[in-house]
This record gives structure tokens, C-alpha cells and sequence, in this order.
């Protein structure tokens, strides 16, 4: 050992650890402020245990918590034509697609699983506001194309959560044209006589309230999420004045017809659980945590895309 | 009056000074100014033709935009005939700003829906400058179903800026009736055919444009979002609305590469508004030719021709 690696390496290490330890462990609650230890706040995802005011849950740790023994089969989605207009504003639009990318760990912004909720095999679709705003393009139409088509094909429920700014600028009037290439797919799973749920979480607004996430046979939304169709800031300047309070809320909607229900993240499975076998006509669901379903019966091996994930620590 | 728009500025000199040179000739009959006009009305004419053939994003914008462009009520009045319009959407109000009923086009019967912007202030106030609500939206499905069950062609004539972004339209669930409309365009088993006439105006103008077929004037536009609001969200500044449109690719000619839309009607010279005659004939001409394409087809294949557009699209790119 040398004078080098005495005075130096102490250093260098104690930079990285300085980095590491306070901000994974702590986060500040948005809304009341309590500091909340990761670890807790994961086990309630991501619900604030003081105010319960509901955060943002990455869709691989709601889909962690919400199927059985947290494990889920990914869906593959057929990918898109990459930057079909060579968009460019401040930032190349591949750029802002790299960006994204690298701070969230996903390909895109929807993320679709086949597992079972309560023993009850479902399809489902998250969307990741953490990924550009969640906004819809070309890549989460195909998402929630596949979604469906893998909910006929299987004869499965498909239930969606919904988290978006809108459609997705950067691709222009192909974004657009999700509205109606989703809407088609929420006719397919709606003609093959199966439920079609969807959860609105924090935020859902723009083109994607105007499309599949306002075409539910049942509406669930998480409490106090923004679910509209222009934000306030916008109607705040078209009429210029002041909106009332929670205008636009989960709430404010349930009170005006426009959803099912407002249901807690925590008591969102069982709920979903329930109301799928009801309308699937099955008999009463084992509650609670589920081990993982038993492995699959041997059948044909599944399409080499498609892989199992073990459930990964929440995020 | 013509009313002209910024960038014919220097058309506007010209055309004036012709004016001025005729006006001063009526008073005064020894003035032979004939040659001098023409002259410049010539010049006019050629500057008309520079300027309308490489429109740019934005300028094409200006004119989809033009107050004195034909609106669907113009298209109805000439293309139409025992229009009859009905109204309401059973459940709260009728909505103005869209405008429907039963009409005969060529003879056959129809259905025809469209948005409406008005002409002048009052009526822009009473149509509420073409931004629908909830009830808009409603009345189209209300219609859209019944030409279902009557077996009547739905034509559809877009112009909007979109849907009216207001509190009353949001509590009334704007979200969930225009998904509603662009479902039932989906569903319904008869011929839909949509013109573009001015502004597509992001959701409002899906609702009614997811057609069979789709075709839009040569200088309208059909965007996910406005250039202004697109530039102040992308660029934080409203100003770059040029830089916006452009990238945006809203004009009818990249939507047709992009396999957006089926056609494209050409414009007069100068835009919709400096021949509304032609260019009205030249739209009917393009319903017709649509609803000619969709001849033949049975419900069922209706209804899977349009599924299958919308859900192929996307798979042709645009070259730069």
C-alpha cells in the first residue's frame, strides 16, 4: 500500500457513498410533506402512509402487487416505426426517446402482462407517466392493440391503467390516430364479450381521456387523480376565471356521472378481483395475498418473446 | 372585400392600386387607365400563384383558418338538397357549433354532420367559433346511429379547432363523448365518408373523421395539436408556432404520404375562399367519388374496411 491508494481511494469512496444513501432511502411525501422511509412507502404502494395522498407507482411495481404472487407473463408489443416524422423541436425526438429510456429502465411508455389477480387470469395494461408523460403514440397503440388481442385470444378480462398527458406531440397526427386505432381495440375485447376496466390513475387527460380510457364497462379511479379532457390551466384561460376546488378530480368526476367508483390503490385488487368474477359469472375470490399461480400446464411453448418476470423490488 | 392575410401583403398593394386606377377613371372619363390596370392585375395574378404553391406549414394554417373560407353550412346550402336539420342530443342541449340532419345528396338520401364556425361575430358567438361540447358530440352519435339503422351513407364536414375546452363542457364529461363518437364512426355499417375543409382540430375532429374514407381541401390542416399550443408546450414560447407547424406535418399533402388521409381536393388559386363556387363543387365532386369507392360493400365490410385503415396506419413513414 502506497501513500496513493492511503489518501486517494478514501476519498474517491467516500464521494460515491455520499452519494448513495440519502435520497434512495427517504422521500418526501408531494403532498403533506412527511418524510417516508422507502421501504414503507413501497410496502403501501406508494401511498403516503401519513396523508395517504397517492404518488406515482412505476406499472412493473403495480403489477408486482397486483398479480398473484407478483408474477406476470410480458406481452410483446410489435414495435413501431421509429420517429416517423424526423420531429424535431428543441431536442431531436429520438433524443427525448433516449432520455426517457435511460431514467426509467423501459422501452416505452405501456407496459402489458398476462397473469392472474385472485386466481383469475387477466390481461392487463399500465401506462408509465414517468416515460415522456406517459403520452400516447404509435408504441402504446400497438400496446393496447395487443392488450386486446391477447385478451381474445386468451378469453381474458383486460384491465387498463391509464396515466397519460395526451397523445404524444412528437409524433404528430400518427399520435392521433391512436384515439381510433385504440378505440378499435376496445370494440374487439367489448364484441368478444369480455370486461373491459379500466383505473384511472394520476394524470389522465388529453387524447387518452377521449379514447380508450373513458370507454370502460366499468370506471375505477385512484383517489384525487387529474382526469380530463383540456387542464385547468387551459380553461383558466379561455373563461378566465377561477375554477372550483378539485375541479377535474377523481371526486369531482364521481360526483358528475363520469365514473364508476374512486378506490384506494391498497384495496384496488380486491376490488378488481371482485368485479371481474362477477362479471366473468365465477364464484367468490380467495382474498389476500396469493402465492404464485401453479406453472402453466404443459402446452406448446409460448412465443420465445414473451418471458416470465419474477417480480422485481418495487420502485 | 377580400380580407387578406399577412403574408399577401404585398398582393393587397397591388390589387389596391388597380382599384385606385379604375375608381379614378370612372370620374374621370378622358383617362384611359385600361392598359395599367390589367397590367397590374396581371402582375397580381402571377404573385397570387407564387405565393399559394409553396405555401409553408404556418401559412397553410392562416388559410385553413380564413374567415371567409366556405364553412359547412355553405357546403350543405350548395351540395344538399332537402336538408333538414335536426337537433339536440336528448339529454341536455343542442349544440351549435355542430350541425346535422337528413339531407339528399345527388338524390340519395344521407346523413350530414359537420362543424360549423359561423361568419360573422354574431353567429361565430352562437356557433361558438365551431369548438363543440359534450352535446355536439352526442347529437353526432345520436345521428350517426340512426343513419346506421336507416341504412343512410354519413357524410361528415370537419372544421374545427377542437373541442371547446370550458368547465361546464368538462363536468358534462367531453372526454368521454367524443370516445363515444369516434367509437360509434366505428361501429356503424353503412358508408362514412369526412372532408377536412379547414381546421382538424385534434379530438374534435377524429370524433367525426374516422371515416371510411377521408379527404381534406388542399390548404387544410389536420393536427394532434394546435401549432400555438404545440409550440408553447415543446418550445415554451407560442411564437414558434412556424417552427411548430412545421414539424408537426399537419398539411394535406404530408398526411396523404403519411396514408393518413385517401385524397386530396385541390383548391382555386388563392385558397377556398377566392372561388367558393369551384371550390365547393370541386368537394362534392370528391364525396361522390368516395361514396363510389364504398359501392357494393355490405355492412359488415364497412365496418372492417374502416377498423382495418385505422389500425394498418402508421406503417408507411414519411421521408423527409
Amino acid at each position: 500500500m502506497n501513500w496513493i491508494t492511503n489518501y486517494v481511494r478514501p476519498r474517491i469512496n467516500s464521494i460515491f457513498s455520499r452519494r448513495e444513501t440519502p435520497e434512495n432511502l427517504w422521500q418526501k411525501c408531494d403532498e403533506c410533506g412527511t418524510m417516508l422511509f422507502h421501504r414503507e412507502l413501497a410496502d403501501n404502494l406508494n401511498v403516503c402512509t401519513a396523508c395517504g395522498h397517492h404518488m406515482a407507482i412505476t406499472p412493473r411495481a403495480r403489477f408486482a402487487a397486483l398479480f398473484d404472487g407478483g408474477i406476470f407473463t410480458e406481452v410483446k408489443v410489435p414495435e413501431p416505426k421509429a420517429d416517423p416524422l424526423q420531429f424535431r423541436d428543441q431536442k431531436k425526438y429520438p433524443e427525448r426517446m433516449k432520455a426517457a429510456q435511460k431514467s426509467t429502465g423501459e422501452k416505452e411508455a405501456m407496459l402489458v402482462a398476462t397473469g392472474e389477480i385472485g386466481r383469475t387470469p387477466i390481461v392487463a395494461a399500465a401506462q408509465d407517466f414517468s416515460f415522456m408523460g406517459g403520452s400516447m403514440g404509435m408504441y402504446v397503440g400497438n400496446a393496447i392493440i395487443a392488450a386486446a388481442q391477447e385478451a381474445v385470444k386468451l378469453k381474458r378480462p383486460l384491465i387498463l391503467f391509464s396515466a397519460a398527458g395526451g397523445a404524444r406531440m412528437q409524433e404528430g397526427i400518427l399520435s392521433l390516430m391512436q384515439m381510433p386505432r385504440t378505440t378499435v381495440a376496445v370494440e374487439m375485447v367489448k364484441e368478444a364479450g369480455l370486461p373491459y376496466i379500466v383505473v384511472l390513475t394520476h394524470p389522465t387527460t388529453g387524447g387518452v381521456t377521449a379514447s380508450y380510457a373513458m370507454l370502460g364497462d366499468v370506471q375505477i379511479a385512484e383517489p384525487n387523480a387529474l382526469i380530463c379532457f383540456a387542464g385547468p390551466r387551459v380553461i383558466e384561460q379561455t373563461i378566465r376565471e377561477k375554477l372550483p376546488e378539485g375541479f377535474q378530480r377523481a371526486e369531482y368526476l364521481l360526483d358528475h356521472g363520469m365514473l364508476d367508483r374512486v378506490t384506494k390503490r391498497t384495496q384496488m385488487r380486491d376490488e378488481l378481483i371482485s368485479i371481474t368474477r362477477m362479471l366473468l359469472g365465477l364464484s367468490p375470490a380467495v382474498k389476500g395475498e396469493l402465492p404464485a399461480p401453479p406453472p402453466a400446464e404443459p402446452q406448446a411453448p409460448e412465443a420465445p418473446a414473451a418471458e416470465t418476470q419474477p417480480a422485481r423490488p418495487k420502485a | 372585400m377580400t380580407q387578406y392575410l399577412d403574408f399577401e401583403k404585398p398582393l393587397a398593394e397591388i390589387e389596391g392600386k388597380a382599384e385606385e386606377l379604375r375608381a379614378l377613371a370612372r370620374r374621370n372619363e378622358e383617362m384611359d387607365v385600361d392598359d395599367e390596370a390589367k397590367a397590374l392585375d396581371a402582375k397580381a395574378a402571377k404573385m397570387l400563384q407564387d405565393l399559394y404553391r409553396g405555401l409553408t406549414p404556418w401559412r397553410k394554417c392562416q388559410v385553413a383558418r380564413h374567415p371567409d373560407r366556405p364553412h359547412c353550412r355553405d357546403y350543405i346550402e350548395a351540395l344538399f338538397n332537402e336538408y333538414t336539420p335536426l337537433a339536440g342530443d336528448r339529454n341536455f342541449a343542442d349544440d351549435h357549433a355542430v350541425m346535422g340532419g337528413l339531407a339528399r345528396f345527388n338524390d340519395r338520401p344521407v346523413m350530414v354532420i359537420g362543424h360549423e364556425k359561423g361568419n360573422d361575430t354574431k353567429s361565430r358567438i352562437e356557433r361558438n367559433f365551431g369548438m363543440a361540447r359534450p352535446e355536439g358530440y352526442r347529437k353526432a352519435v345520436r345521428l350517426m346511429d340512426m343513419a346506421h339503422r336507416f341504412g343512410l351513407p354519413v357524410i361528415t364536414l370537419v372544421d374545427t379547432p377542437g373541442a371547446y375546452p370550458g368547465k361546464g363542457a368538462e363536468e358534462r364529461g367531453q372526454s368521454e363523448a367524443i370516445a363515444r363518437a369516434t367509437g360509434m364512426c366505428l361501429k356503424i355499417g353503412v358508408p362514412l365518408v369526412s372532408v377536412v375543409i379547414g381546421e382538424g382540430g385534434s379530438g374534435g375532429a377524429v370524433a367525426f373523421a374516422t371515416a371510411n374514407r377521408v379527404a381534406m381541401l388542399e390548404h387544410s390542416i389536420y393536427s394532434v395539436i394546435s401549432p400555438e399550443g404545440c409550440a408553447s408546450i415543446l418550445w415554451k414560447d407560442a411564437e414558434k408556432m412556424r417552427e411548430a407547424a412545421e414539424a408537426l406535418r399537419l398539411t394535406a399533402q404530408d398526411l396523404k404520404k403519411l396514408g393518413v388521409i385517401d385524397r386530396i381536393i385541390p383548391e382555386p388559386t388563392g385558397g377556398a375562399h377566392r372561388d367558393r363556387k369551384k371550390t365547393i363543387s370541386a368537394v362534392g365532386a370528391a364525396i361522390d367519388g368516395m361514396l363510389q369507392d364504398l359501392k357494393g360493400l355490405k355492412p359488415r365490410q364497412l365496418i372492417t374496411d374502416r377498423r382495418q385503415k385505422f389500425l394498418d396506419m402508421g406503417q408507411k413513414g414519411l421521408a423527409a
